[in-house]
C-alpha cells in the first residue's frame, strides 16, 4: 500500500500514499465543476491534503485556428472561450487588433462598448452567483439571478441578434448602430437592479449556512494572489486594489466614476461580497453611460482587408473573471502570426491547490465556484 | 518605462520617467497617429525595412529604446541585455536565455514587476534560435508593463521562472505542450491541455493541421482523405 505511487509530482514530497490516504477523482463529469474539469483529490479522511487539476477536455486549439484565419475571421472564435461573457472577450480582441493597427474606435462606439461590456459583467456575475449558491446548497438565488440575466440577454438579442456568442463588436468600432430603445432598455434594467442585488444579499449575506460554508474557506493572501497571478475579483478580495479599468483605462472607462470594491480576508465570502459590489458598480457605469451617448460614427477608418504592420502588442482588459490579455504578433500579412490568449480562468484556477489544502471535500465545490471558472476559457 | 503612456498612468510612474526617453518613443511611434486613410499605410519607417512575406523576427519593430530602465538592466546584466525597443508604446527587452531566471528575480525584486501576466512563446522556424519565450510582466506598484524575451533553439533548454512567480508553472507547461520547449528546473513539466500520448507540438509553425487531419482519417476511417 505504501509504495503505490500516485502521480502528484507537483508536490514532490507527497508521491507516496500514506496508510490513511485515498485518492478521489472528481469530474470531469461532476455537476459542480462547471464544465469538464477533473480534479484529483488526495484525502486524509475528509480532509484534502493535495490536489491536481486535469484540464484540456475542451481544448479546441483556438490559438492555432487564429493563425489560419484573417484578423476579422478570427473575431467570432473568441466569443466561444468564456461563453458566459462573450462580449468582454470580443472587446479585448477588437481593442488588441486596433492597437496593433494604430486605429481607435470612435467615441460613440467606445461608449456603447462600455455599456454592453458592463451589462455582460453583470450577467456573468449573476450566472456565477446562481450556480455558486446552488453548489453550496442555496437553490433559490439561481432563479432570481437567471431572471435578471435573461433581461440582459434580451438587450443583447435586440442589439445584435445573438444572446450568448454575440460577436457584438467589430475591429474598429461596432457593426450595428444602437437600436432606438437601447438607452431605455438599459435604464429599465438598471434602475431597479440595485434593489435586486439587495434581494440576493438578503438571501445569502447573513444566512448562517452561507456564512458557515464560505467564511474562512479557500483563503488566498494578497502575497499569494500576486504570486499566483490571480486577477479580477479573486485578487481584489485578497485586498489588492487593482482593476485594469482604473489602472490602464481602455474603451471609455476613464469617463465614468466607479469604485473598486476590495475584500480583507481573501476567503470565499469576501469574493462573494466583492462580486456583489461589482454588480452595483457596473450598474452605476451603465447609468452614467446611457445618460450621454455621444453622436457620431460607430466604425473607425479600417479597411475591408486588415493588414497590421509587423510588430506585436499585448493588450489586457478587465473581463468579469480577471485580466484577459491578448498577445498578438503580426508579420504584416492578413493573418495573425501568433495570437496568445491569456485566460483569467486558467490562471485563477492555478491557485486552487493552494486554496483547498486543509479543507474538507465539501469545500471543493465552494472553491471551484468562487474562482468563477469557465472551462471553455480554461482549455481554449 | 514609458511602457504604455497612451494608457493614463498614475503619477507614480512619472518621476521615474526620464524626459529624454519620451520624445523618441512618441515621435518614432508611427501607428499612434489618428488613423490614416488605409490603416497599414500608417507604418512608414518600420514597414519599409520589413520584408513583407517571409516572417522575419520582429526586430524591425518601431524604435530602439534606451531609457532609465534599460540602463538599469544593462548596468546590472551588461551584455545579457541583447536588445531593447518600443513597439506600440510597449517596452521590450531581449535578454540572454541563460540568465533568464536571474533577470526574472531582479525584475520582480528590484524593478517591482511582481505580477507575471503571461508567459508564452512564438515560433520563428527560419531563425537559428527559433523560439521566442515571451514574458509579459506587470508592476502593481508602478502600474507599468514590461516584456522580456529570450530566444532558444529547439534543443536548448530555458531556465524555468516557476520559482520566481508561482503562476509560471502552468504557463510553462502550456509552452512545453504547444511548442516543445523544455524548461530547466520546472518541477512537473508535462502536457497540460493535450493528452499525454499526443504526438508533436501543435503551435509550432511546421505542425500542419491538414497532415494531422488526414492521418487521423486514414487511420480511423480507412479512407485516403476527409477533405
Amino acid at each position: 500500500m505504501a509504495d503505490e505511487r500516485i502521480p502528484f509530482a507537483t508536490h514532490a514530497d507527497s508521491t507516496v500514499l500514506g496508510a490513511d490516504e485515498i485518492v478521489l477523482n472528481m469530474g470531469p463529469q461532476h455537476p459542480s465543476t462547471h464544465g469538464v474539469l477533473r480534479v484529483k483529490l488526495r484525502l486524509d479522511g475528509e480532509k484534502v491534503i493535495g490536489s491536481e487539476c486535469v484540464i484540456g477536455y475542451l481544448h479546441r486549439g483556438v490559438e492555432k485556428i487564429a493563425e489560419h484565419r484573417t484578423y476579422t475571421q478570427f473575431a467570432p472564435y473568441v466569443d466561444r472561450m468564456d461563453y458566459v461573457a462573450a462580449v468582454s472577450n470580443g472587446l479585448g480582441y477588437c481593442e488588441a487588433v486596433e492597437k496593433l493597427m494604430g486605429v481607435e474606435a470612435p467615441l460613440r462606439a467606445r461608449v456603447i462598448r462600455v455599456i454592453l461590456t458592463e451589462l455582460q459583467r453583470i450577467a456573468s456575475h449573476l450566472f456565477w452567483l446562481g450556480t455558486h449558491a446552488l453548489d453550496i446548497g442555496a437553490l433559490t438565488p439561481l432563479f432570481y439571478c437567471l431572471r435578471e440575466r435573461e433581461e440582459i440577454l434580451k438587450i443583447f438579442e435586440k442589439y445584435c441578434g445573438a444572446r450568448l456568442t454575440t460577436h457584438a463588436f467589430r475591429i474598429g468600432g461596432l457593426q450595428y448602430e444602437a437600436y432606438d430603445e437601447l438607452e431605455k432598455d438599459v435604464e429599465r434594467f438598471c434602475q431597479p437592479f440595485d434593489k435586486r442585488v439587495d434581494e440576493y444579499e438578503s438571501l445569502l449575506t447573513e444566512n448562517r449556512i452561507w456564512v458557515g460554508r464560505t467564511k474562512g474557506i479557500g483563503i488566498l493572501s494578497a502575497k499569494d494572489a500576486i504570486d499566483y497571478g490571480a486577477s479580477g475579483p479573486v485578487i481584489r478580495a485578497s485586498g489588492v486594489k487593482w482593476d485594469i479599468r482604473k489602472a490602464m483605462p481602455y474603451a471609455a472607462y476613464d469617463l465614468y466614476k466607479f469604485e473598486i470594491p476590495i475584500g480583507k480576508n481573501g476567503d470565499t465570502y469576501d469574493r462573494y461580497i466583492v462580486r456583489m459590489e461589482e454588480m452595483r458598480q457596473s450598474r452605476l457605469i451603465c447609468l452614467q453611460a446611457i445618460e450621454n451617448i455621444p453622436a457620431g460614427p460607430i466604425l473607425g477608418k479600417v479597411g475591408k482587408v486588415l493588414k497590421p504592420p509587423p510588430g506585436e502588442v499585448y493588450h489586457a482588459i478587465e473581463a468579469p473573471k480577471g485580466e484577459l490579455g491578448y498577445y498578438i504578433v503580426s508579420d504584416g500579412t492578413t493573418q495573425p502570426y501568433r495570437v496568445r490568449i491569456r485566460p483569467p480562468s486558467l490562471i485563477n484556477l492555478e491557485a486552487f491547490d493552494k486554496m483547498i489544502r486543509g479543507h474538507m471535500v465539501a469545500d471543493v465545490v465552494a472553491i471551484i465556484g468562487t474562482l468563477d471558472i469557465v472551462l471553455g476559457e480554461v482549455d481554449r | 518605462m514609458a511602457n504604455e503612456p497612451e494608457e493614463k498612468q498614475p503619477s507614480a510612474s512619472s518621476p521615474n520617467e526620464p524626459s529624454a526617453a519620451k520624445p523618441p518613443a512618441a515621435a518614432g511611434e508611427p501607428v499612434s497617429k489618428p488613423p490614416a486613410p488605409a490603416a497599414p499605410a500608417a507604418a512608414k519607417p518600420p514597414a519599409a525595412a520589413a520584408p513583407p512575406r517571409p516572417p522575419a523576427p520582429p526586430k524591425e519593430g518601431p524604435v530602439a529604446l534606451d531609457n532609465e530602465i534599460v540602463k538599469r538592466y544593462k548596468e546590472k546584466f551588461g551584455p545579457a541585455i541583447l536588445e531593447s525597443w518600443v513597439d506600440r508604446k510597449q517596452s521590450i527587452l531581449v535578454v540572454a536565455r541563460e540568465l533568464l531566471a536571474e533577470i526574472a528575480i531582479y525584475s520582480r525584486d528590484e524593478e517591482k514587476f511582481d505580477w507575471l501576466s503571461d508567459l508564452t512563446a512564438v515560433d520563428w522556424p527560419k531563425r537559428e534560435k527559433r523560439f521566442d519565450i515571451v514574458l509579459n510582466m506587470y508592476s502593481m506598484e508602478k502600474n507599468e508593463r514590461l516584456r522580456l524575451k529570450a530566444q532558444a533553439s529547439a534543443e536548448e533548454r530555458v531556465p524555468s521562472v516557476q520559482g520566481v512567480w508561482a503562476t509560471a508553472n502552468w504557463m510553462e507547461r502550456e509552452v512545453y505542450d504547444m511548442f516543445g520547449v523544455v524548461f530547466e528546473g520546472h518541477p512537473d513539466l508535462k502536457r497540460i491541455l493535450l493528452p499525454d500520448e499526443w504526438q508533436g507540438h501543435p503551435l509550432r509553425k511546421d505542425y500542419d493541421i491538414l497532415t494531422q487531419d488526414t492521418a487521423w482519417v486514414r487511420e480511423n476511417l480507412g479512407i485516403e482523405s476527409g477533405q
